[in-house]
């Protein structure tokens, strides 16, 4: 039983075994000296982790969420929209949340001094967006499907083309970051960071599908990237009412 | 039921996208009672990660949010609560902000002034959360420190320093910071 003076909060149902990737992870060398080797502590619920912030509002401007623009000319590559809705695990449309994205140009580049490669930059890309989902938790980004890119983490490794998303969710919680893959992607199978993900499933869950219907006619294809957060367990209030 | 998707790491470029001009200022300039959170992100060997980022979430002076999942009521005080700033080649990190107020916990106790913290960088597969509380604070009665072992609790304790509080983060090995499985 509760005290009178117990404060009723939500609390976040745990995700499944697989979900996420192990903190150590061989195949992915930068995790041998930056992942935490002390068994993490678990943190219960409580204020400061159920509240989060509401980030955004009257921050975003008007061409934030369309990457082809804002510069002399159009982006080099293939022209795309990536639309989705951000849920939580019950299905229930998270609003008004803020949506960001950073991804490389159609050659595989990035706008950042630490990339190096000899692909050439986009004067007219920057790679970088930002939205807040509607009433419906639904965002769309106009942009340009990244290229695929080699880095050093094993012999011959490139990276699949991807999308980084961050997401806030409405709770300290349910913060999010990954990156939205694209279907039938041949990198997949040596790629060390999409293979982190345990649960096979799961990790199919972050590879966009092509979307027939939002694909607009002599101008752009679409992907279609549904983003789900994690739900709550029942509140105590709903288990009593349930009892009546 | 939508099942959750996975995470997956910021990588080497996550200055492209996530920080802000205004990141680092939870409260704005003429704010008068702002502190400052400064420190360091040292990986297992010691060397300073210069491609981390850090974000705080905070209650206000009072302890209240702005959020209606505060079964208090959520109070409309403009009050940001967030806070992020990437590290700088020398894995150097540095939030203005106030300090939080106290906070009801379970059971009955009190929960001493705390800020929430998430690291992602490159090589962090899924973000890692810490807590920071305060060494001018009485932090004895916590539910949440008194459930860490005694021997690393000053891991997750700021020490003021002149211009502020020093928080150095120490993703593994010696001194490693505790983490959380929020």
């Amino acid at each position: 039983m509760s005290a009178p003076a117990e404060l009723r909060l939500p609390r976040y149902r745990r995700d499944p075994e697989g979900t996420h990737p192990p903190l150590d992870y061989a195949g992915y060398r930068s995790t041998a000296l930056r992942h935490p080797q002390e068994p993490l502590i678990v943190l219960p619920q409580l204020l400061t982790e159920v509240t989060g912030p509401a980030l955004g509002q009257g921050r975003i401007g008007e061409f934030d969420n369309d990457l082809t623009k804002g510069h002399a000319g159009e982006p080099q590559g293939q022209r795309i929209i990536v639309t989705g809705r951000l849920l939580d695990g019950d299905g229930r449309p998270i609003r008004d949340s803020l949506v960001e994205i950073w991804q490389a140009n159609a050659g595989g580049r990035y706008q950042h001094t630490g990339d190096r490669w000899p692909s050439p930059l986009d004067p007219n890309f920057d790679g970088a967006g930002r939205t807040l989902t509607d009433g419906e938790g639904r965002y769309t980004f106009t942009t340009i499907k990244p290229g695929a890119y080699p880095w050093k983490n094993h012999d011959n490794a490139w990276r699949p083309a991807h999308i980084h998303f961050s997401l806030f969710g409405s709770a300290f919680t349910q913060r999010l970051v990954t990156q939205m893959y694209f279907p039938e992607d041949p990198l997949f199978s040596q790629d060390p960071i999409f293979n982190s993900i345990p649960d096979e499933k799961a990790r199919q869950r972050m590879i966009a599908r092509f979307d027939l219907d939002r694909t607009e006619p002599e101008w752009a294809l679409a992907f279609q990237f549904d983003i789900v957060v994690r739900g709550r367990e029942a509140s105590v209030f709903e288990d009593e009412e349930d009892e009546h | 039921m939508p099942e959750t998707t996975p995470s997956q790491t910021v990588g080497p470029y996550l200055s492209i996208g996530l920080p802000w001009p205004d990141g680092p200022d939870v409260v704005p300039a003429d704010e008068p009672t702002a502190i400052r959170i400064h420190g360091r992100v040292l990986d297992g060997a010691g060397v300073p990660v210069p491609d981390a980022m850090i974000e705080t979430w905070q209650a206000d002076a009072d302890g209240r949010f702005d959020h209606p999942d505060d079964p208090r009521g959520a109070v409309a005080s403009g009050f940001r609560g967030f806070g992020r700033c990437p590290t700088d080649p020398g894995g150097n990190y540095e939030i203005r902000t106030i300090k939080p107020g106290a906070l009801p916990g379970p059971a009955g106790t009190t929960q001493a002034p705390h800020i929430d913290v998430s690291v992602l960088a490159r090589g962090l597969l899924h973000r890692v959360v810490t807590r920071i509380y305060f060494d001018d604070n009485d932090n004895s009665g916590d539910p949440v420190l008194a459930s860490v072992p005694e021997a690393r609790r000053d891991t997750l304790i700021a020490v003021k320093t002149g211009d502020g509080y020093r928080f150095d983060i120490r993703l593994q090995g010696q001194g490693e910071t505790v983490f959380f499985d929020v």
